[in-house]
């Protein structure tokens, strides 16, 4: 088994749209619902977390600029750590991520463990 | 009478005499404790029963012994102290020195301290378990073995290993510093929670152990909220889910021991008075901000209770079950959480789940579980599916469950 990075992105835009709880509680019960199936699997090694809206990029010679989104189309919403035997089944668990039913993506990524 | 009274002592002052005893001599010494303990018992016996009549207080008649056996053990080894080590300046013996103090708060704060000891992370959890059921809730080897269907034989050297390990470490009798109590109260969280389900899911038929087991792990929590440094909210979850999983201890067993279903639970034998105390609890441990897998547990625990067959228990009990997994993974939550589907979202639903879990493909609840899936929709598949699950069982209990579901199907 190895672990996968499964980073969720999607369109930059909707971080700026009012939201009310009960709208988030409707928003992250596919979450949950996707998230503990990979655990029924025992595939979840890390929930992982959600990325808030903002954020800057320091660039070379201490240039930091707000918001790494103003030229991108989708900005990275949450992450989390899946394992899998290989990149064909990460990608098959990736496939039910409730990220992809509101136009968003995810981008599976092998972990290379450090060997110190 | 002195028969029935002495098992009875025995089960709730032993512990309580051998925690003092042991914090006063140390842990080093705890050996010496449960002999002094065992020794006030045997001549209990004897004596009530050769006079043919039990003192008008055995409590105090069995302190009063153990205490004198104490002070004279202790007096023995300070002589003995005393002599080896002549360049001693002479003191004055104060009677503080060899006091024995079975006062009820010092009896509750020795077993507190020794639930910490026992608890250690340094030892595996089946010795901890084990020494909790000798030292902290007076069982029997024999019973302990009963419990574990182990031989007394390899129990007796679990305990030992386990006491010399905590030796070796020179763990104190104590309660941890304010630093180190939440990971240590984790370790004690888990003990009586495992030591819950031995009683809650052994295999044992001694029904009567397997609830006094549970009776015990309970009360070891309740000690834990009553005492103000452990009084944390995950202890309060932990308490309740083990109040309502004990509501249903005798509507799920019937009269040999053997497992009735859920679904097939008399429920006016559900425990209504333990119910309310679960939701008691549950709402104490409605504080803080940390989400533990107990309060997830208690959760499911508390909508089992509900007796109505709505779609808002299984929704939240799917909800918590994915709570659960995500916290912690389990076979049996795994499982468990594929069956609050098929109640969510139907049978067939949660037969494309369970097709997902193939870690889950050597253990006989799978099957069992595709098997009553399949059931109505698939019979053949179904009938296939328990076979396998009869084969794979181990115990005869669990044959019998899943037998019975095949002789359903095949009429």
């Amino acid at each position: 088994m190895k672990e996968f990075l499964l980073i969720y992105r999607r369109d930059a835009q909707s971080d700026t749209i009012q939201i009310s709880p009960e709208q988030i509680q409707a928003m992250m019960k596919p979450w949950q619902d996707w998230m503990g199936g990979l655990a029924a699997q025992n595939k979840l090694v890390d929930r992982g977390n959600r990325l808030a809206g903002d954020g800057s990029v320091v660039k070379p010679n201490n240039v930091v600029t707000n918001g790494p989104y103003v030229e991108l189309k989708e900005a990275i919403g949450g992450y989390s750590i899946v394992k899998a035997k290989d990149l064909k089944e990460a990608s098959e668990l990736a496939k039910g991520c409730p990220i992809l039913a509101v136009g968003g993506t995810v981008e599976v990524r092998t972990i290379v463990a450090m060997e110190n | 009478m002195a028969e029935e009274l002495i098992p009875h002592l025995f089960r709730t002052e032993y512990r309580k005499i051998v925690s003092v005893l042991g914090k006063r001599f140390g842990f080093d010494q705890l050996e010496v404790a449960e002999d002094i303990v065992s020794d006030t018992f045997f001549i209990a016996a004897k004596t009530w029963g050769l006079k043919g009549h039990v003192p008008a207080n055995p409590t105090a008649w069995l302190y009063n012994v153990a205490k004198n056996k104490a002070v004279n053990y202790l007096e023995h080894t300070q002589l003995f102290d005393h002599k080896i080590a002549p360049e001693l300046k002479r003191e004055p013996r104060s009677s503080e020195e060899t006091d024995i103090d079975l006062s009820p708060q010092n009896i509750n704060d020795s077993q507190l301290q020794m639930m910490f000891t026992v608890c250690h992370p340094s030892i595996p959890v089946e010795a901890q378990i084990g020494l909790s059921l000798r030292i902290l809730c007076g069982f029997g080897i024999d019973e302990i073995a009963d419990a574990f269907l182990a031989d007394k034989d390899t129990i007796n050297k679990r305990l030992f290993r386990a006491k010399q390990k905590l030796r070796e470490e020179n763990v104190k009798i104590g309660l941890p510093g304010p630093v180190e109590l939440e990971s240590r109260l984790q370790t004690v969280l888990r003990t009586i929670y495992l030591l819950f389900n031995e009683g809650y899911y052994s295999v044992s038929h001694n029904t009567t152990l397997r609830k006094d087991v549970c009776v015990e792990a309970i009360r070891l929590c309740h000690m834990l909220v009553e005492n103000a440094s452990t009084n944390k909210p995950d202890v309060n979850a932990l308490l309740s889910l083990m109040c309502f999983h004990a509501s249903r201890f005798d509507a799920r067993l019937d009269e040999n021991g053997e497992q009735i279903l859920y679904e097939e639970q008399d429920t006016t034998r559900w425990d209504t008075d333990l119910i309310r105390r679960g939701e008691y609890f549950l709402n104490l441990s409605a504080s803080g901000n940390k989400l533990s897998k107990y309060h997830v547990e208690a959760a499911i625990g508390y909508w089992h209770t509900i007796k109505d067959d709505t779609s808002e228990k299984w929704e939240s009990i799917l909800n918590h079950y994915n709570q659960l997994l995500i916290i912690e993974y389990s076979p049996i939550a795994a499982l468990n959480r594929t069956w609050a589907i098929s109640k969510v979202h139907g049978r067939e639903a949660a037969i494309a789940e369970a097709k997902k879990l193939e870690q889950l493909t050597d253990n006989h609840f799978y099957f069992a579980l595709l098997g009553e899936l399949y059931t109505g929709i698939d019979n053949h598949e179904a009938l296939q599916n328990l076979q396998t699950a009869f084969d794979m069982a181990k115990t005869t209990s669990d044959k019998n469950t899943i037998k019975k579901k095949i002789d359903k199907l095949v009429v």
